[in-house]
Order: C-alpha cells, then sequence, then structure tokens
C-alpha cells in the first residue's frame, strides 16, 4: 500500500507565543519545534503500522523552508521510508493544501493521512482541502482506521456513540486521538534517517488568505473565592458583577 | 579568533597548561543527531518511567526487567557499543548525553547504567572474540542483563582483599568458585555477571564471566536501603560454582585492573546522570517556587530563593561543563590512538585511563552537586519538601548513593592526588619545574603592570592563579612530607578540592568564552554571569582548601609567606554576585525550568 502522510512543523507546546512584523507573523525565536503531534502521533504511526501489515511504503510530505528538515528527520527516524519538502513558507491552508494536491496528483497514492488540525493554527483545513483539490472522498477526524477488502474504515468519535464509514481508496483521512500510539524514535531509526532521501520541490501556489495582525487573548482576570456558607454573596456577585443572571 | 585545530590536553595537564577555549567542547555543540537521541531517552522516560516511580519503587515483579528489555529495544543500551556487536557505534560523549538523560530515571537510571557500565563493559573491553560475540549482542538489545560482583561484606573500599576464592577442577574444564559479594546492582534479576575472585593464592583478582544459571550460584532477599528502592541489589552466593574455564575474562590476576578500568568509566558516567538529576530537580523545584505563595506573593520573587535556585543552576551548569569537556578529551585521545594503529577496545580502555584523574574529580563534583541541589530542592519546597508524597523526598534520597558508590568520594579525592603524583614521579608530567617556579613567584613582587583588559582576560589570569595556589600547595606537601604523604588524607583530600575547583572553574570560563566566541554576547550572557559566579566562589573553597593544608604542614616564615601566596593566587576582583544570581534565577523563573 502507497501512503502519503502530511506533516507539520509546530511550536513545543511550552513555546513562548509573540508577534512580530507589526503583529502578522508569530515569532520564531528561541521557539523549540517539534511535528504537530496529531501528525506524528496517530497519521504517521497508523501509516507504518498498514505499512507493516500490509506491505508498501510511507512517504512524508511538508511544506516549509530548509528549517523543518529536523521534523522531517524526525519522522523518518520513526520509521518514514522517504520525504517530500515542498520549499515555500507556508502561508495558509490553501497554498499548502494545493502544494501537495500538485505533488500527490498521479503519483499513485491508496491513503492519505493528515492530523486533524495542528496545535498552532488549528484550522483543520489542509486533509479536506487536498481530498477536494484531488477529488477523492474524504473522512475527518478518525480515531480508528483499517483497509478491509481494499476500502478504508474508519471509526469517528460523536456524541454518545461512534460513527462508522466506509471509503473506497484512494481517499484522505485526518486523523484523531486514538488512531494509533506514539512511538519513540529508536537508534537504529534515528541512524537510518541520515541517509533516506527528502526530495525538494518547489510550488509557486499564492496563498489566498491575508494576516493582518495577531493579538493575545486578554490575561485572565483574578478569581474570587466566595465561602461556601455564603450563598447570597455568591448570587448577588453574580448578579451585579458577573452580570450573567 | 576561533581556530579549528585542536591541542588537546594529556590528562592531568590541566594542572600545569591553559586550555584554549576553541579546543574544549561545549553542549551548546551537540548536533542534531545527539539531540534527538537524547530526546528518545527523555521521551522514554517520560512515557515508562516517570508514571511508574511508585511501582518501580515498591519493585512490583518483573517491572524494572521490562522496563530495561523496552530501553534495549530502543537502542538505549548499545550506544557507544560497536556495530559488530549489535550496537550503534556512537561516540563516548552521545552515550554520556543519553547517560545523563537517564540520570533523571531514579531508581531505573541507576539500573541501566549498571548494565550498560560495569555490566556490559567488562566483556566489550576485555573479553575475547568468542566472548564478546556470545555475550554484548545479547547485552546491546537487553535481551540479557547484567551486573558486575566485586564488592564483598569485608571488601568494600579495598577491593582487591575479597576472600572470594577460584580454584582449577580436576578435570581442568572449569574454575570453582566459593564465596559471597553484596550490593550487586540488578543482581535480582541478571542474567551474567562479572565476578572478581582470585584464583588459588594469588596476589591479585581475576575476573570471570558468570551466567545466572552456572551450578552454585543463589541470591539472597533484596536490600531495603535509603533510596533507589526499586534498583536491584542483593548478595550473590558462589557455593562451588563451576564456571568454563573460557569464561575467565583476560588474563589470570587481571581482574584488579580490569575493576579500576571500569570504574574509570563508571565515575565519569556517573558525573553524566548527577547532572540529569539536578536539572530536573531544579525544574521541578523552580515550577513549585512560582507557584507556591507565601504572604502574598509566589516565593520565586523572593531573594532567598533566587539565591538558591541560582546557585544549584551555577553548580550543575559548571559541572556538566566540565564533565564532557573530558567526554570529548576521551574521544580525541580515542580517535588519536586509533589512528597510530591501536585496537578499539584497548584504545577506548587507554583514552579513559589517560583521563583518569579527571574522571574521579568529576565524580566527586558531581555526585556532590547532586547532593546539593536536592538538599536545596527540599529547602525550597519548605514543609512539602519533607512529605514523602512530594516528589523531593524520593530525589533526596536516591541522590545520597552517589557519594558512595563507584569508588566513594573520599577515595576518589585521594586517588585524585595520587594519580597525579604517580605521573609526575614517572615523568610523565612535570609537576616539579612549575612547582618550583611558583616557589620563586612567591618571592618575588607581584607584577600588576599592562593587563590584558579583553573580554574574559582577568578571569583567565584568575584560572592561572588558582594553578598557582594549586601547585605551590601540592609541592610544598610533596616537599616537606615525603614518602609521609600518601598517609595524610586531610591534606591529599584539601589538595584534591583545589584540583577539583581549579579544573571546574577553568572549564566553566572556557565554556562562557567559547559560546561568546561562537554565538554571540547575547547568547554567553547569562552562562558569562554563571561562569563568574562560579569563579568568584571556587577562589574562596580552593583558598580554605589551602589555607587548611598549608597550616597542617607548615610553620613561621614560610607559613606566612606560603599563605600570603595563596591569598594573591586566590584573589579576585570584587564581583555583585547578587546581582548575577538574581538574573540567573529570574530567568528560569521565566521560563519556569532549568534552562541553560
Amino acid at each position: 500500500m502507497k501512503i502519503l502522510v502530511c506533516i507539520s512543523q509546530v511550536p513545543d507546546t511550552t513555546s513562548k507565543i509573540a508577534f512580530t512584523d507589526n503583529n502578522t507573523r508569530f515569532n520564531e525565536d528561541k521557539v523549540q519545534f517539534i511535528v504537530n503531534p496529531y501528525d506524528e502521533w496517530y497519521a504517521l504511526v497508523r501509516a507504518l503500522e498498514l505499512k507493516e501489515s500490509l506491505g508498501g511504503t510511507v512517504t512524508i510530505i511538508t511544506v516549509g523552508p530548509l528549517a523543518v528538515e529536523p521534523i522531517i528527520r524526525k519522522a523518518l527516524a520513526i520509521g518514514a521510508d522517504d520525504a517530500v519538502r515542498i520549499d515555500m513558507d507556508p502561508q495558509d491552508a490553501f497554498s499548502t493544501a494545493k502544494s501537495i494536491a500538485d505533488y500527490a496528483r498521479g503519483k499513485g497514492f491508496e491513503l492519505i493521512l493528515a492530523g486533524k488540525e495542528t496545535i498552532d493554527f488549528n484550522g483543520s483545513e489542509v486533509g479536506g482541502m487536498i481530498a477536494g483539490l484531488l477529488d477523492l472522498p474524504f473522512i475527518s477526524l478518525a480515531s480508528k482506521l483499517d483497509i478491509s477488502n481494499g476500502s478504508a474504515v474508519a471509526e469517528i468519535d460523536i456524541e454518545g456513540g461512534v460513527e462508522v464509514t466506509t471509503s473506497p481508496l484512494p481517499c484522505v483521512i485526518s486523523a484523531a486521538k486514538g488512531m494509533a500510539e506514539a512511538r519513540i524514535p529508536n537508534m537504529r531509526g534515528i541512524m537510518a534517517a541520515r541517509t533516506k532521501n527528502i526530495e525538494v520541490i518547489s510550488s509557486d501556489v499564492a496563498p489566498l488568505v491575508q494576516v493582518k495582525a495577531f493579538t493575545l487573548p486578554a490575561p485572565k482576570s483574578a478569581v474570587k473565592l466566595i465561602d461556601p456558607s455564603n450563598m447570597d454573596q455568591l448570587v448577588e456577585l453574580l448578579h451585579s458583577e458577573a452580570k450573567v443572571i | 579568533m576561533e581556530t579549528t585545530e585542536k591541542s588537546t590536553l594529556k590528562g592531568g595537564e590541566f594542572l600545569i597548561r591553559e586550555s584554549d577555549s576553541a579546543s574544549v567542547f561545549i553542549p551548546e555543540e551537540w548536533n542534531e543527531e545527539q539531540r534527538m537521541i537524547a530526546q528518545s531517552a527523555q521521551d522514554f522516560l517520560d512515557a515508562e518511567v516517570h508514571p511508574n516511580l511508585d511501582r518501580i519503587d515498591k519493585m512490583e515483579p518483573g517491572l524494572m526487567h521490562s522496563l530495561l528489555t523496552k530501553a534495549g529495544e530502543l537502542g538505549l543500551m548499545g550506544v557507544s557499543v560497536p556495530e559488530e556487536y549489535g550496537g550503534f557505534g556512537k561516540d563516548f560523549n552521545t552515550s554520556m548525553l543519553v547517560a545523563e538523560v537517564a540520570g533523571a530515571g531514579f531508581s531505573f537510571a541507576v539500573a541501566l547504567s549498571a548494565h550498560t557500565g560495569i555490566g556490559t563493559l567488562p566483556i566489550l573491553y576485555y573479553g575475547n572474540e568468542a566472548q564478546k560475540q556470545k555475550y554484548i549482542p545479547k547485552l546491546t538489545t537487553g535481551e540479557w542483563k547484567a551486573a558486575y560482583c566485586l564488592t564483598e561484606p569485608s571488601s568494600g573500599s579495598d577491593a582487591n582483599s575479597g576472600k572470594t576464592r577460584a580454584k582449577l577442577s580436576a578435570d581442568g574444564k572449569h574454575y570453582v568458585i566459593n564465596g559471597q559479594k553484596m550490593w550487586i546492582t540488578n543482581g535480582g534479576f541478571a542474567d551474567v555477571y562479572t565476578v572478581f575472585a582470585k584464583i588459588d593464592d594469588d596476589e591479585n583478582l581475576s575476573a570471570f564471566i558468570v551466567e545466572r544459571n552456572f551450578p552454585g550460584l543463589s541470591l539472597n532477599e533484596e536490600e531495603k536501603k535509603m533510596g533507589i528502592k526499586g534498583s536491584s541489589t542483593v548478595q550473590v552466593f558462589f557455593n562451588d560454582c563451576e564456571v568454563p574455564v573460557e569464561n575467565l575474562l583476560s588474563e589470570r590476576q587481571n581482574g584488579f585492573k580490569i575493576a579500576v578500568n571500569i570504574l574509570n568509566i563508571g565515575r565519569i558516567k556517573l558525573a553524566a546522570a548527577a547532572i540529569g538529576g539536578c536539572k530536573q530537580c531544579i525544574s521541578t523545584a523552580v515550577n513549585y517556587a512560582n507557584e507556591r505563595e507565601q504572604f502574598g506573593r509566589s516565593i520565586s520573587k523572593y531573594g532567598a530563593i533566587r539565591h538558591k535556585l541560582a546557585e544549584m543552576a551555577i553548580r550543575t551548569f559548571a559541572s556538566e561543563t566540565a564533565t564532557y569537556r573530558i567526554g570529548q578529551n576521551i574521544d580525541d585521545a580515542f580517535d588519536a590512538l586509533v589512528a597510530g594503529g591501536m585496537e578499539p577496545s584497548k584504545a577506548k580502555l587507554k583514552s579513559v585511563e589517560q583521563f583518569a584523574v579527571e574522571c574521579a574529580m568529576l565524580k566527586v563534583h558531581g555526585s556532590e552537586t547532586l547532593d546539593y541541589v536536592v538538599d536545596e530542592g527540599v529547602q525550597v519546597y519548605g514543609g512539602m519538601g519533607y512529605s514523602a508524597e512530594a516528589p523531593m523526598d524520593r530525589a533526596y534520597r536516591d541522590a545520597r548513593i552517589n557519594r558512595i558508590f563507584e569508588g566513594t568520594n573520599e577515595i576518589n579525592r585521594m586517588l585524585t592526588v595520587d594519580m597525579m603524583l604517580k605521573r609526575a614521579m614517572k615523568g610523565e608530567l612535570d609537576l616539579m619545574g612549575p612547582a618550583t617556579a611558583v616557589a620563586a613567584e612567591l618571592m618575588s613582587i607581584p607584577d600588576f603592570g599592562d593587563q590584558d583588559d579583553s573580554p574574559f582576560a582577568a578571569e583567565k589570569r584568575t584560572i592561572a592563579n588558582f594553578k598557582k595556589a594549586v601547585l605551590m600547595v601540592a609541592g610544598a606537601a610533596v616537599q616537606k612530607l615525603m614518602m609521609t604523604l600518601a598517609k595524610e588524607q586531610e591534606i591529599l583530600m584539601n589538595i584534591a578540592d583545589m584540583m577539583i575547583e581549579l579544573y571546574v572553574s577553568e572549564s566553566v570560563i572556557l565554556r562562557a568564552e567559547k559560546i561568546s566566541h561562537k554565538f554571540g554576547d547575547a547568547e554567553a550572557a547569562l552562562k558569562t554571569d554563571m561562569a563568574k559566579v562560579y569563579l568568584n566562589d571556587a577562589a574562596d573553597r580552593i583558598h580554605i582548601a589551602g589555607k587548611n593544608a598549608l597550616n597542617a604542614f607548615t610553620e613561621g616564615d614560610e607559613q606566612r609567606m606560603m599563605l600570603m601566596g595563596l591569598r594573591r593566587f586566590t584573589k579576585v576582583a570584587p564581583l555583585n554576585t547578587k546581582e548575577l544570581r538574581q538574573r540567573i534565577a529570574l530567568k528560569m523563573i521565566e521560563e519556569n525550568k532549568y534552562c541553560f
């Protein structure tokens, strides 16, 4: 089975969030980058499991400048066979998705996996856009994925239950928590990563979105503690200060 | 100006030669692959070890064994084992980096390092080809676990005095071992033991590879310990234990040498592991200080706490610097020996042996830094520090063993001076020339004119003076006490303390200088602060150790002159350490962790 996994670089969850260029760009200075967890822990690992049981190859693809190669090598260390880097500064979901779709078209991928969202911009758009641009079926938020009789069988957690969806291959699936368990790259994988091929291609897809400005959320105000025996005061404050009742 | 040419010192030469910052390795230079390996080790700790610390300490059956097996599957047991034996052939410093990360793993750290160090290395470095082929691949994958049996109830620091005996069987096919070993880490589940015993009435130990299922090997119950409660520690009994003759390791009576050389590696690895423990403890303490409020604000806003956090970080940073400086020296010496045609496993031992003085010094510094850090960690936690439910309890108890095993710190201090003096006597190291020059300088008027005021020049002059202080005190001790010096343990420890403080402060100044040259002043600012505070305080530590030594064996005019010289050699310009420590602490408080 020939699988393409889309991965993205995101800031480590403990990073300090700040902006530059008149609040139009995320300030990357001193930020530690990681592979987006939904891409790595679920999409990539499930792709590797499918390869291990069904045979085939796992190619990873990312959009970004040379500086993102450490996260590509991390994904290769975990076990992907080879990688493609689209040499472009990712500006919006569309230019990213279109660049990936342009690359993937006609390459014979039977399954394209992406994380359900990135943990920085949380757009949840790229997977669906790739499917749309390639005219393929799309299953979003799959927490379980199997291949059975030439079809993808996915489970999606829904309110109070689970929805089971099947799709013919090829298709695009976005991975949610539960699809697989994170793998730690082992020594052999880390050493092999150096020798695996990273194909670099260019793209001239223009972004459709222009960032006007980012602002940080207002800091949380202090919490007022009310003694449990003093419910009258609570009601009074909810009425007069919080103005919610 | 930065040069790429290496002017690596020989072991012990730090006392008489200056080092160039371009020639030392600094942790800022870890490459992407090394960082990825370290991250894997960290991920393993976070996923498998830290969530299970209570279960590990309760010695849940099979748990530690399975953790070691998983670590083996990940490759953490074969980092610097040659590829032909199933390892990954990485350099020594990379294996030290993994030891550092694993060092934050409490009992697991001890189990892993015993397996990869004293468990595996005797066979790897002293085994013949058949022995290596038979055992190393299984130890590298973690399929088999290893332990090392040297200590006996009546033979600890005096390792060569063990009573365990081996006799060749009548048919010449087996050695029959009888005796008792104790404090055997991983002993409860190990598959392979390196056992030290004397053959017949030999003067020196021999070493044997003993498999657990050889007839006549039995184990006692697990020891009840102050700390590292999850680490298996048992007594191992040998009752007519039959060991095939082909399992004699190296040559008859070579065991003591094996034990000593393997311990050299263990010592510097222990220093690396201690750094990992320190960094984790500091991060935990910083986080608590940020969250704990008293008098209406978090305790991290108070100077008393900031002083503690900063000093914990400064000592850790300094210890880390010196540890990896030695690691790289060992790697460089190894490369040079192999390039000269030496067989790799011999070259590895030789390269470590060359830096045995430094390994012993950092064993002391690393373990004492860790004990300082965990002690202050408890203090930052206040009352909660004393609670067995809070994290400092385990950190405090588990740290303590590090000053005892791999040679007590007292033994290591005495070895530091003893090995240095032996090298001087063998003519490998010219200590007497420089010591005589220092003695002559005492008579002269100090030269204060025309001093270089470029960055780090003043600090380097201080380091040069520290060297003079050590040479003066050590030189005088040798001259005055002659053959009795070896028995003057208090004086030997004073001299060792001086050497350790000299080496670590030189290392940390060189690191700050290299960062500033390579990455710019902004990057170097806080690390330079740390180096300066360390140097400032080391001056006083060197002074008091030197004074105590001198007062023990000098008197009259000579004493006055030497004490005056010592003051001159340990003089530093006034430094507002309060302000520097505030800056260092503030950075960690902002980042909510150890961040250097």
